[in-house]
């Protein structure tokens, strides 16, 4: 990340350059760190086969639990590796230089969104019909839940970056993030369960994925505003 | 640069020699008004037809319920204020306002809980309110939790204010969410009794109590800031001196 080329002051401040180069950059970073990408992943695998040894190994039982829990594994999962996502930035000083690009903050913050989208919600949506077939899910919830989870995710990310931006500075944010974050999560894992259940039971469920949709629409445009502004308290420290 | 000072140090010096004078009445008010309203509605107010006697806490529990969420409201708004014109003191008002709003979710939730036993017979309903107040106490215990997490007090009080708000553009989306999830899963078969359709004889004592609620909020809103403000400013001359003064 040292290499970001800071460029003079334009008056026109181009903001699709910026936002490639640094998606690319965090790509690398991202596909260079593999342990990273796997953990989620095999925490979500790990937790969720804990559900059968705690609750028995029902089918019945599990299948009516199987959204529900996919859902709040998926969630965790999200969660927990979003405290490392501007951590190392803050620590080696990168995170200062972002705020000092010609672009608005916004894209550096919607690009690492992204970034930890593509690293652990995606490989989580489709790692799920796996998980949903070990749950003994209803088939008929297997597409639903993969983009609900899809959609879902996304909008962890970006909403899980205020988070981790607001807790960047302290030495051990891991519960206090947990609690910031969580409350806001709420509306996400209720349609994304909602849309699951639906499909199951057999009515439609475009609408839950649309407000899903909807969702991620509003996050995107206004969480990396919020976020940004959260690293530019945090950076007062 | 010399007008500056003085309005930084002014602010907080003002409103705490002005509040000096609001207090008295204040509290005067929150005594009179809630020791009527609680004898009215306790005391006098007729019976319940269907819920007998129980029904009585919604004397506390619907004023609490209301100055919980308005409280919110006052301090995510103060929050912004500090926010876009860096005041000191609405700062303060925002960290004086969370532990009071959070101990008002609190009995709001606690009250609703001891009359969800006699008349739903359970103590806990996943009903749209509950959950959306409980999901309510869990913001208001973030935002006290990142501002005592955060070290520097000026970091803390932005921090803090920031959560605020990003939780103000929630609430209405994690109410109407929990609201359509809980008509999804279950009919409605409770449905708590609208105050439009209450009796005069029951409205009255309750009008009364949530003002008294009000001016309690007010009463115990002011106090807090006032201490937080003298701690905060206490190498201030004015500080000294209000301290000296054996208040």
């Amino acid at each position: 990340m040292s290499s970001v080329d800071v460029q003079p002051p334009v008056s026109e401040a181009r903001t699709s350059p910026g936002f490639v180069a640094l998606f690319r950059i965090e790509m690398l970073l991202a596909l260079r760190k593999r342990a990273d990408i796997a953990n989620p992943l095999l925490f979500f695998v790990t937790v969720l086969a804990l559900l059968p040894l705690g609750v028995g190994p029902e089918p019945d039982l599990l299948a009516k639990m199987a959204p529900g829990m996919i859902w709040v594994m998926a969630l965790l999962a999200t969660m927990l590796s979003q405290e490392s996502l501007f951590r190392g930035d803050f620590e080696d000083g990168t995170l200062e230089q972002l705020t000092l690009l010609p672009q608005p903050l916004y894209f550096a913050v919607l690009a690492k969104s992204l970034v930890h989208w593509v690293a652990t919600g995606l490989p989580l949506a489709l790692l799920s019909p796996l998980l949903a077939l070990m749950l003994n899910l209803p088939v008929e919830g297997y597409l639903c839940l993969f983009i609900s989870l899809f959609l879902g995710t996304a909008s962890l990310s970006l909403i899980g970056a205020i988070g981790a931006a607001l807790t960047v500075a302290l030495r051990r944010p891991g519960l206090l993030l947990a609690l910031i974050v969580m409350p806001l999560y709420v509306p996400v894992l209720i349609f994304g369960t909602g849309a699951v259940q639906a499909a199951i039971d057999g009515y439609a469920y475009s609408a839950q994925l649309a407000i899903l949709a909807a969702l991620l629409a509003a996050a995107a445009a206004l969480a990396p505003l919020a976020a940004a502004g959260a690293i530019r308290i945090s950076l007062d420290n | 640069m010399a007008w500056q000072w003085f309005h930084r140090l002014g602010s907080p010096r003002w409103f705490y020699q002005k509040t000096n004078v609001w207090l008295p009445w204040l509290a005067l008010a929150s005594v009179v008004l809630l020791s009527v309203g609680t004898v009215w509605g306790l005391g006098f107010a007729p019976e319940d037809a269907k819920q007998g006697n129980s029904y009585r806490i919604i004397f506390i529990h619907v004023p609490a319920a209301f100055l919980a969420l308005a409280g919110y409201y006052i301090m995510a708004i103060s929050g912004a204020i500090g926010l876009i014109w860096k005041m000191k003191l609405s700062f303060a008002v925002m960290r004086a306002a969370a532990p009071i709003g959070a101990v008002l979710t609190f009995i709001s939730l606690f009250t609703g809980a001891v009359w969800g036993k006699p008349t739903w017979g359970t103590y806990w309903v996943w009903d749209a309110r509950i959950t959306s107040m409980l999901i309510l106490l869990f913001l208001y215990i973030g935002v006290m939790a990142l501002s005592q997490a955060v070290s520097r007090e000026q970091v803390a009080d932005k921090a803090s204010a920031l959560l605020a708000l990003v939780g103000t553009v929630n609430i209405p989306i994690i109410y109407k969410s929990v609201d359509w999830w809980f008509t999804l899963h279950q009919p409605a078969t409770i449905r708590l009794t609208e105050s439009s359709s209450i009796d005069p004889s029951m409205f009255y004592p309750l009008l009364t109590m949530i003002i008294g609620f009000y001016c309690m909020y007010a009463w115990t809103l002011l106090t807090h800031t006032r201490a937080l403000l003298l701690r905060r400013e206490v190498r201030t001359q004015w500080a000294q001196q209000e301290l000296a003064g054996g208040k």
